[in-house]
């Protein structure tokens, strides 16, 4: 019998989608034009991307880069546009943007009296030469803690890094920050081997007590000393000199550098047994959620020197960093706690299981998964602590809004608005912005973690 | 590594803290530096250059009173303060002086326990409105919406004029005065009150400023000077006759080209050889040295050259001498003898 | 006879307060509290000490003083003659009054921007995208300042309206006017008001409650209740019969009626602004700083809103949707009944935390002179009185109630919607 089925034995050659399918086409036609409502929804954002564009764009480009004053500048305008209405000034920021940057910081430490413009003869290191480092150490010193790929070593610079930014900034003898970390390493050798003596809780005592007695009564006499003898010191700056972006950022990375321990105590005092330390935590915490930071800032510039001993004078700056700190830790606190309420059960019970105690289990198994998944809970309270800097302005500290205040009492410049404003929310928005993006590309690398 | 950052900062608070102690002085000589309190930015009267240095009148008292304490001009922290955060500032010690143009009153100087040690300027509020409104009075501004700088003297002005005329207002109150600028400016208020010395400084700097006019209408007395804090009589004293030093260097005509000369030489009139401390030990009794008076007025000149330089008729802000001329040219400038 | 001897009593050793479990807690406990109490009553003592040097005792006596500034937005009586008190409670109900604005357009507006950044409209998706990014990574305070800028010079000034060919109309029917000092819209009047009960006699809390509002209140009570009678006969019988009697119409006209009736009894019109001297005259002016506080509030508010809700539609699992359809619902069916009761879930405890921080930033008030309490209290009379501590405590005591307040509301709430679990 002859076969007289006829069975197709190799497959047609596949052929293009339709034109209107494929391609730019079909991907416009899919994605913008797929029904009236659509079309009608793209037809309008259209329309309002045209209207913004075409206003924004003339003004941001046609615009007057070099002048002295806001007065120049109209007349550039006016001779080259016919109007002054619809061109930006970036002239204001060339003027000053090295102050909304880094404020009165001094450029040339050494030398008080030099200007930006020119280094002083024989100065061979870049102006704003200890802001930038301490940034660029910064980011050195999160490297491991941020990514995975950097070597683990990295970490003892993190773990210096506290003692070497206060010192680049203030600048002074560089005898404090080593005593200060001196009193570290005594309360960290006392609890490593008085362990075995005393036990673990005694040794924390004793160390602690070491170390008090350390900074308090010993250490002042000691580097006084090695000031005699080996004199190193960078020329020391004021806190009052501190200002622009600069300001914002370290006001952020010390409340959110401070606020993490604060922040572990708080978060384990509240899901304590002990009701007393509970109660305490929670009432904090709470007390601190429930005000705006701007009252936290009035209680920084009226009020925290009336809850000193008679005498203290913190500067302003310090008393903000301190303020904003206890608002950080309230918030890092309550992050800290979703990061060991999101621990699964079974890691408590087999720390317990294991026989460790309720600080060894916190040492060894809890904290470091706990911190790991919070975080970008962290990097987001960052950014809400760093976009919150700009409220120091109404207690008439110079962030880039308090100086743009500033720069607008000036003669030159005078009844200018949008420019400085719109550098200044540049500068935030670009730092802002790459941070969320970390923390959201965290975010998933943790999702996939599980 | 966590509880270090938070010990490090410590550290970093320690060095800066320092003690305020009773003596305002010994306090300064040894901080090398005289802390002085101005405004956030006013023209005319103190705002930081491009180089952060700052300018001014006001600024200029700060510098006088450095130079005579502590024989240098540039000693001087200036300490940016808004209208609430002033008095709390001196008050904590923070600052050693106010020169941030203050309305001398009453409860400021009794009840919130400040010490002012003279006038550097005598103000009123006035008001300031565009010309195309036609308003020629005060007493024709029923209903107007008038913008005012908070956190001052001139919001409880205000409110007593228009309720002692019997008049209707909508006040807007502003933050600063590169802020009420710009709302007035785009007529989001008919008009703008402050001292008139700052309307003067504002309008100096408008596109235009023959379109808007100052109204004759002088509401209040405001007397602005130096302060310091209670409790502390020497210091006061110091900062007191650092001013009357200026003013009277100009009644004397001393100014800052031919101090330092006069002082070498002596003059021939008693009064003038006391203040420069060729004669008498004025400067003894002031816990300071003989030369204290010449080294505040080579600073930046007499009180004549400070007005002309910063804010007088030649500069942007324009400002007549008026009641602030000397007592002499029929103003209200009057310095106590030198004796 | 046997002799009954109890285990060897354990004697009570100082160290076991450190090394007992028994007792290690109790030992921590009270030296915590012990170290609270002292850091308290040292804080306290150095207060005292510091006040006592200024001569500044804590006292509330300034209070009772009259305020002499006046505020430009009250919605109760105020002149500069009334109390302190009285200005701060002025100065609360403006808080309150932003911060409702506030949450009800950042719902609005965050609710309609998560659910259009899913949509498969790429360049709708996208400009969302832009907004949520943009409001996000920029300080509220800037956004505020700019708000404010934007309104100032972007809108006409009353004078434009003025003249016989003036370069600025009025919108709608002539009836609400935009300028740069704010918007001015219709008010409603009553012919035949019923008046106002006086409450609280000459106290600073004094108010007067109009009673055409109570009545209209009530009447609309009425016919909701009415309403709901109605939609639950209508339940009954759809569960007896299968068939469910036609009701919205009944319902619209339970509700609209009586209420119309009384408003037509008590002679409502419209009171219309115009150009009236220097500004607008009658209607409701709401002013610049307001608009702008609440725009700014609002659209900063609202970009943390729609990431909310575009997570929380997220988070609801594609089975649910696909199981839905499988069903035979029609996508807003779905939609309804099946994503959006799970979505509100995750959606309504970080909604709680967005509302409260509008609410303390809405402090930022003072940026652009809007008199909230933060104004009043934190800022004109803290400036004339130099009662700091006073002051600003009882500032951040008010908030943290107003926080108290609005999270056991919204958690009541969130009780309510939450999954029961067995």
């Amino acid at each position: 019998m002859t076969q007289k089925a006829f069975v197709r034995t190799e497959m047609l050659p596949e052929q293009d989608p339709p034109p209107t399918e494929a391609g730019i086409v079909g991907w416009i036609r899919e994605n913008l034009f797929s029904g009236w409502l659509n079309t009608l929804l793209t037809l309008l954002a259209i329309g309002v991307i045209y209207y913004v564009l075409s206003g924004l764009l003339p003004w941001i480009f046609q615009s007057v880069w070099n002048a002295g004053s806001l007065d120049e500048c109209r007349e550039i305008m006016k001779a080259t546009w016919g109007e002054t209405h619809g061109h930006a000034c970036w002239a204001v920021i060339k003027d000053r943007w090295l102050q909304l940057l880094y404020g009165f910081y001094p450029p040339y430490p050494v030398y008080p009296d030099a200007n930006f413009g020119e280094a002083p003869v024989g100065h061979w290191l870049p102006a704003y030469f200890r802001p930038n480092l301490a940034l660029v150490l910064l980011f050195a010193a999160l490297a491991p803690v941020l990514f995975d790929r950097v070597p683990r070593k990295m970490l003892v610079f993190t773990a210096i890094y506290p003692f070497v930014m206060p010192w680049l900034m203030w600048g002074g003898s560089v005898w404090t920050p080593v005593g200060i970390a001196a009193g570290f390493a005594i309360l960290f050798a006392v609890i490593r081997y008085g362990q075995v003596a005393m036990g673990f809780l005694l040794a924390v005592i004793v160390g602690v007590l070491a170390a008090l007695l350390w900074w308090g009564l010993i250490m002042g006499y000691v580097t006084a000393g090695l000031d005699q003898i080996v004199p190193i010191a960078i020329p020391s700056v004021e806190s009052r000199e501190f200002g622009g972006f600069m300001l914002a950022i370290l006001i952020g990375v010390v409340a959110i550098g401070l606020s993490l321990p604060i922040g572990i105590v708080l978060a384990l005092g509240r899901r304590s047994d002990l009701l007393i330390i509970k109660s305490l935590s929670v009432g904090f915490i709470e007390l601190i959620r429930g005000v705006p930071l701007i009252t936290l800032l009035f209680v920084a510039s009226v009020l925290l020197n009336y809850f000193m001993p008679p005498g203290t004078d913190f500067d302003i700056i310090m008393r903000v960093m301190i303020m904003v700190t206890v608002f950080a830790s309230a918030y890092t606190a309550e992050v800290i706690r979703g990061g060991l309420a999101a621990l699964p059960k079974g890691q408590y019970e087999g720390a317990d299981s294991l026989g460790l105690d309720y600080w060894q289990a916190q040492r060894l198994i809890i904290m470091p998964q706990a911190l790991k998944i919070s975080i970008p809970g962290i990097v987001s309270t960052f950014i809400g602590v760093f976009k919150d800097t700009t409220l120091v302005s109404i207690i008439g500290l110079l962030d880039p809004i308090g100086l743009s205040q500033g720069i607008r009492a000036n003669q030159e410049w005078n009844g200018i608005y949008w420019e400085l404003f719109a550098f200044i929310a540049l500068l935030f928005f670009v730092t802002c912005f790459g941070m969320s993006r970390y923390s959201m590309w965290l975010e998933r690398k943790l999702q996939k973690g599980h | 590594m966590k509880k270090s950052v938070f010990l490090g900062a410590l550290t970093v608070a320690g060095l800066t803290a320092g003690a305020a102690a009773a003596a305002t002085l010994d306090d300064i000589k040894a901080r090398g530096k005289l802390n002085c309190g101005v405004t956030t930015g006013l023209v005319g009267f103190a705002a930081p250059d491009a180089n952060g240095e700052w300018q001014g009148f006001d600024v200029a008292v700060c510098r006088a009173v450095a130079a005579a304490v502590l024989e240098d001009k540039t000693a001087v922290e200036f300490v940016p303060t808004t209208g609430k955060t002033r008095f709390t500032a001196l008050a904590s010690g923070e600052v050693d002086m106010l020169a941030r143009n203050t309305t001398w009153t009453l409860t400021r100087d009794v009840d919130l326990k400040n010490e002012f040690v003279g006038i550097n300027y005598y103000d009123g509020q006035g008001f300031m409105i565009p010309k195309a409104l036609g308003v020629t009075s005060a007493k024709e501004l029923n209903g107007a919406t008038v913008c005012i700088q908070t956190g001052t003297t001139t919001e409880l002005n205000l409110a007593d004029f228009f309720r002692a005329n019997d008049m209707e207002y909508e006040p807007v109150p502003i933050e600063t005065n590169a802020e009420a600028q710009q709302q007035y400016l785009a007529g989001a208020c008919d008009v703008y009150t402050t001292d008139s010395s700052g309307l003067a400084a504002t309008r100096a700097t408008f596109e235009n400023p023959s379109d808007h006019v100052i109204l004759p209408e002088i509401i209040s007395k405001e007397p602005l000077g130096p302060l310091v804090r209670h409790g502390d009589q020497a210091w006061g004293d110091i900062v007191r006759w650092t001013l009357n030093a200026l003013i009277s260097a100009e009644e004397n005509g001393l100014t800052s080209a031919n101090v330092e000369e006069l002082a070498e030489k002596g003059t021939d009139k008693p009064e003038v050889n006391r203040i420069l401390g060729v004669e008498g030990n004025l400067g003894e009794m002031l816990g300071l040295d003989d030369r204290w008076a010449v080294r505040a007025i080579a600073a930046g000149g007499n009180y004549g050259e400070l007005f002309a330089k910063h804010i007088g008729e030649d500069t942007p802000v324009g400002l007549a001498r008026g009641l602030n001329a000397l007592w002499t040219d029929g103003g209200l400038m009057y310095a106590p003898p030198f004796r | 006879m046997t002799t009954h001897s109890d285990p060897p009593q354990e004697s009570f050793r100082l160290s076991m307060l450190l090394y007992d479990t028994r007792y290690r807690s109790m030992t921590i406990q009270v030296v915590a509290l012990i170290g609270f109490m002292l850091a308290a009553a040292w804080l306290i003592n150095n207060t005292m000490q510091n006040l006592a040097a200024l001569g500044k005792p804590v006292e509330f006596g300034f209070f009772t003083e009259p305020s002499s500034y006046d505020i430009n937005q009250h919605i109760l009586e105020y002149d500069s003659r009334d109390t302190h008190l009285r200005a701060s409670f002025i100065g609360l109900l403006n808080t309150i009054i932003v911060a409702v604005l506030g949450c009800v357009t950042a719902t609005i507006v965050g609710v309609l921007v998560g659910v259009l950044r899913l949509s498969k409209n790429w360049l709708v998706a996208k400009i969302m995208a832009v907004y949520v990014e943009m409001f996000r990574n920029v300080p509220v305070l800037l956004w505020i300042v700019l708000a404010m800028a934007i309104l100032i010079e972007s809108l006409p000034r009353p004078s434009a309206f003025r003249g016989d060919d003036p370069d600025a109309t009025m919108k709608i029917f002539d009836s609400v006017a935009l300028t740069n000092r704010g918007v001015y819209v219709p008010e409603p009047l009553l012919s035949n008001s019923l008046g106002n009960i006086h409450l609280f006699g000459q106290s600073s809390l004094r108010m007067d409650v109009s009673l055409d509002l109570l009545a209209l209140v009530v009447v609309l009570g009425l016919s909701i209740f009415a309403a709901r009678k109605v939609t639950a006969r209508a339940e009954r019988i759809q569960n007896a019969t299968g068939e469910r009697p036609t009701t919205w119409y009944i319902n619209l006209g339970i509700i609209l009626i009586p209420s119309a009736i009384l408003l037509t009894a008590l002679g409502l019109h419209l009171g219309y602004p115009e150009l009236k001297g220097f500004n607008f005259g009658g209607g409701i002016h709401m002013r610049n700083s307001l608009i702008a506080l609440w725009m700014a509030l609002g659209l900063y508010t609202a970009a943390f809103v729609a990431e909310i809700v575009r997570a929380g539609i997220l988070a609801v699992s594609h089975g649910q949707t696909e199981a839905a359809a499988a069903l035979g619902l029609r996508p807003n069916r779905v939609m309804q009944l099946v994503v959006l009761p799970q979505a509100l879930r995750v959606i309504v405890p970080p909604l709680i935390s967005q509302y409260l921080n509008l609410t303390k930033n809405s402090s930022l008030a003072i940026a652009v002179g809007y008199m909230d309490i933060t104004g009043t209290l934190g800022g004109i009379t803290m400036n004339q009185t130099g009662r700091e501590l006073e002051c600003v405590l009882l500032l951040m005591l008010v908030y943290l109630t107003l926080s108290l307040i609005i999270s056991s509301v919204m958690n009541w709430y969130n009780n309510r919607v939450k999954l029961v679990e067995r």
